[in-house]
């Protein structure tokens, strides 16, 4: 009975080794596949940086005094970090449920609530490393000036954290991976494009300007490029507000749903 | 000492169906446990209740003494099960894969060692660097089962896990599941292949759609069931009345016959002779843990 004992319950282990194993299985994943997890979201920012400078560089000043180029992209970097966050949760999950491998975690004594901390965390990681990448490449075209890195650096964290969360809803309810699909078109993409990345909302008829302020991305977007530009279409505390409470209420209904066990445990 | 598992009236539906119905089981530290039933009798809905993969409608399961709902971290600490779909991670190699699971039950580098010892018990050595993605499924179905025992759990859940597979590693994982559970780990197997389950385990519960139909040691299933199988080639034929009862199996005209002592034997011989039907070959031997399953399950299996 030697050995058999020597897994005590008395000498269980240290409640922290678990949830961090699993975060960095999360972020070994992605990394594994560096290619198309980072270097293709910088690729695409870079085009959209591109081609949307070129066209609409005529365009003028879409603040006084902020080139058009320059407006773009702190937009450009925050969709790609959500979009990102979103992917890297949801993907995980949606392929570990198809394949059929997330038994192996199921099967252990993570808690629900470790489950969603490190899910979360690898989301906003891989979030955060996407953004930083495109800025640094950015910065290498354009000339961007950061005016309060404070805001930069929680809309960016909060953003992603939002974003994982909702990843990890759609990862555990959607069954296949055209549903996933479905979830990234319909809901990711068009919510990310119509929240002004590309454009302020003061230039839109005053319908699809009360339209945005519907959309949680646009608070987001207009909070990171607060943080640039030091001005917005909003107050950044009335974003940072809406996206701080967005993100409790999902975290709150994911940690509900994985502790009912909800689409994993039958 | 707590038992290594106790199972008390585990009910579980799926909507109409009516998957387990009262089962009550209690496997003791350091048995060889066999669960044994047809496809559909419930042992996968048992053990992933035990797992905690699927809620039980009612009863409650435990894990030397711990509640696998209520206490569910300390029940999978000691719980190491092997689940019976073939199912890998394809980003990780072998060990990479025996890493992160001892991990996520908290184990870090002082379990290297056991990793290895698994590695070469397995005989998974050589590919402790190949991607899971690039093994054959012999070599898949060895880390599926080195991934449940990588936090070197005290008690042991197999289901199937030599569904599909070759001899050889059957007997390198029969020779290392001998060797665990003489160390003390208790071990529960479900399997279609009763000659292992009469081989390996020193008790055998079997289940028929959703109940335990019979539980008891190997030993006295095997004596309480079936004595004897006589085995008789004799063409196309048709047998004598008062010997058909004990047929148990009639194929191209091979008949088997399941006896319970000598002196029926005589009388079925004796019944053919005076029916004029020349026995062309004849085979006895005892009765096996088939013949028990099949009395009591039917030929459903």
């Amino acid at each position: 009975m030697n050995n058999a004992k020597s897994t005590n319950v008395s000498e269980m282990s240290n409640s922290f080794r678990g949830p961090w194993t699993l975060l960095k299985k999360e972020l070994l994943r992605f990394w594994r596949v560096a290619f198309q997890t980072v270097a293709a979201p910088v690729i695409t920012a870079l085009l959209y940086l591109l081609i949307f400078a070129h066209v609409l560089a005529d365009h003028g000043q879409v603040y006084n005094g902020v080139p058009y180029t320059e407006f773009l992209v702190p937009g450009l970097i925050m969709m790609s970090v959500l979009q990102n966050a979103f992917a890297n949760s949801s993907s995980s999950l949606i392929q570990s449920k198809v394949m059929g491998n997330l038994v192996f975690v199921l099967l252990t004594p993570l808690t629900h609530f470790q489950f969603f901390a490190a899910f979360l965390c690898a989301a906003i990681i891989r979030g955060l490393v996407v953004g930083l990448c495109i800025y640094l490449v950015a910065f290498c075209f354009v000339d961007i000036h950061i005016a309060n890195p404070l805001l930069v650096v929680a809309f960016a964290f909060l953003g992603s954290a939002l974003l994982g969360t909702f990843g990890i809803i759609a990862g555990i309810w959607a069954d296949r991976f055209d549903q996933m699909a479905a979830f990234q078109n319909f809901v990711i993409m068009p919510l990310s494009f119509l929240s002004g990345v590309f454009y302020s909302i003061h230039s839109l008829p005053p319908f699809w300007q009360k339209m945005s302020h519907l959309n949680p991305f646009f608070y987001m977007i207009d909070g990171f490029r607060v943080g640039f530009f030091g001005k917005g279409d909003i107050s950044p505390l009335i974003s940072l507000s809406v996206v701080g409470g967005a993100f409790l209420v999902l975290a709150l209904i994911t940690l509900k749903m994985l502790k009912s066990g909800y689409k994993l445990r039958a | 000492m707590n038992p290594a598992i106790k199972i008390n009236g585990i009910h579980k539906s799926f909507g109409n169906l009516h998957a387990l119905k009262g089962i009550d089981l209690t496997i003791e530290q350091g048995e060889f446990f066999a669960l044994l039933g047809p496809n559909g009798a419930g042992k996968s809905t048992l053990i992933s209740i035990l797992a905690g993969l699927i809620k039980p409608t009612a009863g409650d399961i435990s894990v030397m003494g711990f509640d696998v709902v209520n206490q569910y971290q300390q029940a999978r600490q000691l719980l190491g099960v092997v689940p019976q779909e073939l199912v890998f991670d394809p980003f990780f190699n072998v060990r990479e894969m025996l890493r992160f699971q001892a991990g996520y039950f908290g184990r870090g580098k002082e379990n290297d060692a056991w990793v290895d010892e698994i590695l070469e018990g397995l005989g998974l050595a050589d590919k402790a660097h190949t991607n899971m993605r690039k093994l054959s499924g012999g070599m898949k179905r060895r880390a599926l089962i080195a991934q449940a025992l990588a936090h070197k759990p005290p008690v042991i859940v197999l289901d199937e896990p030599t569904a599909g597979v070759d001899v050889e590693l059957r007997q390198m994982l029969w020779e290392f599941i001998k060797k665990l559970n003489r160390e003390g780990h208790t071990i529960i197997l479900t399997t279609h292949y009763l000659e292992e389950a009469e081989a390996l385990c020193s008790r055998v519960g079997m289940m028929k759609q959703g109940e335990i139909v019979a539980l008891d040691s190997t030993a006295n299933l095997l004596n309480k069931f079936a004595g004897k199988k006589l085995r008789l080639t004799l063409g196309d034929v048709s047998l004598p009345n008062h010997i058909q009862s004990l047929l148990r199996h009639q194929e191209k005209g091979i008949f088997t016959f399941a006896l319970t002592d000598m002196a029926q034997i005589e009388f079925v011989l004796s019944s053919l002779k005076v029916a004029d039907i020349r026995v062309l070959d004849m085979h006895l031997s005892e009765a096996d843990l088939e013949d028990v399953f099949l009395s009591l399950v039917g030929k459903a299996s």
